[in-house]
């Protein structure tokens, strides 16, 4: 019996491998070679999960350095600055973390390049019109972790509701997620019903989240903070980019990508 | 001239090993030594005492455990019959059951949200159901299994396959059934193995991070284990961090050291 089994187990080993095969080579030719410049410098960029989409874009139109990003959560990242780690730019999504960083003397004094909006960001199909549907028991909600801006600003917000209400839609968090993009990716795979976004990030999801606003006197002033990481090289470039998502063809990106102008902090 | 290269080689061989031996050493053991001395024992003790630390400890043990617990009953009958028995699509069947092993654990957590989540293959099933793993508890063990079972399956699979054949023979011709020969024979001969398996089994579902925050979440007391709450102590407390870094060292080092130990008991 086994003799006749054989030839057909062997088969099946290789065509597993064929598929893989086939798999990588489609994700191989889908990304875009990477050209290697010869004489530009380049910088390495932390930078909020927020940013993901508007950065990656501007990357490709910056001609002073190539880029390379980490993007997180911006409390790992300032964490991970403070630890000894020294990308050329860390760009934060509150102005909290970079002020810090600057006053222990570990970055340059920090400029803010852009502003965001939080909102209620559902499902395409979701019900969910307002706060108030939040509140209703059986919703379950995704939020940003304490420790990172989006969750920063999402206590702010429920922090002005009346009491009773911020604590039946606490009730109603089932998850605190270390970064912005973790919340969204929750929420397009149908895991939860709403959560906190910025208004940028549901843009980025091209259609698969709708965000619900919050009302005007709960908004939080959200500003998005950037410096230079001490002792690190090629700091001309460095505030070259950074000008470049202030008032440069970067921050006509950040604009499409749902960010608003740098409000006046 | 090439004897005195090839004897000044054969001096030089054993120094290179001690430098490489030492090199691995410090590299290995250097981030293990700064967990327990970046802060001072008394600071690393005070951060242990915090709700977090202590719930996140706390949910671990209780996941871990279940995970355990559902790897071994199933996985031990699993194990027995990967050794026994040869059949169609043996080899494949244990490349699945091996994948977990090389699979990075953030795509383990996709997959698990793919075919588990309330927008998966099962997931109308559950629905209907209603039974729910996505920031649940439950989430966390199904994450902990899909992540850790493979390191108990190999062992006992291992341990099942060089029980001695007379022993199981013997077994047999006495009249004892399969279950018997299994229950009174291959099990505990192979015991020590299993526990070794189990105990491996274990210390990587203590560690178990990606699939854990993919597919259950992070909330305390809920779904929080202790890595994702180092994860996320480590922006703004990186004391507690540490100190909860501590104590998984602290675990993983009994878990190695038992594994140890019942090597020796081993009769082979």
């Amino acid at each position: 019996m086994l003799a006749h089994v054989a030839p057909r187990r062997n088969r099946t080993l290789p065509a597993l491998a064929a598929l893989c095969a086939v798999v990588l080579v489609v994700a191989g030719c889908g990304s875009s070679s990477d050209g290697g410049g010869g004489s530009t410098p380049t910088l390495t960029v932390s930078a909020a999960a927020s940013l993901k989409d508007a950065f990656t874009t501007c990357a490709q139109s910056f001609k002073q350095a190539k880029l390379k990003f980490s993007f997180a959560g911006s409390d790992q990242l300032a964490a991970q600055i403070r630890q000894g780690a020294s990308p050329n730019v860390f760009a934060s999504a509150n102005t909290k973390l970079p002020d810090q960083l600057a006053a222990e003397g570990k970055l340059s004094k920090p400029q803010v390049f852009a502003g965001n909006k939080l909102v209620i960001a559902v499902p395409q199909d979701s019900k969910i019109t307002g706060l108030a549907d939040l509140a209703k028991p059986g919703t379950s909600i995704v939020i940003g972790d304490a420790s990172v801006p989006i969750g920063s600003y999402t206590r702010e917000v429920l922090g002005r509701l009346p009491p009773a209400q911020e604590k039946a839609i606490l009730a109603n968090v089932k998850s605190e997620e270390p970064d912005v993009a973790s919340i969204v990716g929750k929420l397009t795979q149908g895991a939860a019903d709403a959560g906190f976004t910025y208004v940028s990030d549901v843009k980025g999801t091209k259609g698969q989240l709708k965000a619900v606003d919050l009302p005007a006197n709960l908004q939080p002033n959200v500003a998005y903070g950037a410096g230079i990481v001490k002792g690190t090289p090629n700091t001309k470039e460095s505030q070259a980019f950074i000008d470049d998502v202030i008032s440069g063809s970067c921050s006509k990106v950040m604009q499409q990508n749902g960010f608003l102008p740098p409000p006046n902090a | 001239m090439r004897h005195r290269l090839a004897r000044a080689g054969a001096r030089l061989f054993p120094v290179a090993l001690i430098v490489a031996v030492a090199v691995a050493l410090v590299f290995l053991a250097l981030p293990v030594i700064a967990i327990f001395t970046d802060v001072s024992p008394k600071e690393l003790i005070d951060s242990l005492d915090d709700d977090t630390t202590v719930d996140a400890l706390k949910l671990s043990l209780q996941t871990t455990l279940t995970a355990l617990v559902i790897i071994l009953v199933i996985g031990t009958p699993v194990a027995w019959a990967l050794a026994t028995r040869r059949f169609r699509g043996k080899q494949i069947l244990e490349t699945i059951i091996e994948l977990p092993l090389v699979m990075p654990p953030a795509v383990a957590g996709i997959g698990l949200l793919a075919a588990l989540g309330p927008k998966g293959i099962l997931g109308p099933l559950f629905d209907s159901l209603d039974v729910q793993l996505v920031f649940q508890t439950a989430g966390v063990v199904v994450a902990l299994t899909f992540v850790a079972s493979p390191f108990y399956l190999r062992q006992a699979q291992a341990a099942f396959s060089t029980v001695d054949r007379s022993l199981l023979e013997a077994s047999r011709t006495l009249g004892a059934s399969e279950a018997r020969t299994f229950g009174r024979v291959a099990c505990p001969v192979a015991f020590p193995s299993l526990l070794s398996g189990a105990a491996l089994a274990w210390g990587r579902a203590l560690g178990e991070f990606g699939a854990t925050l993919v597919f259950a979440g992070s909330f305390q007391g809920v779904t929080q284990t202790a890595p994702l709450a180092i994860y996320a102590q480590f922006g703004t407390n990186f004391p507690g961090a540490l100190a909860l870094a501590a104590v998984l060292v602290c675990f993983s080092i009994a878990i190695l050291g038992g594994v140890k130990l019942l090597g020796r008991l081993q009769p082979t």
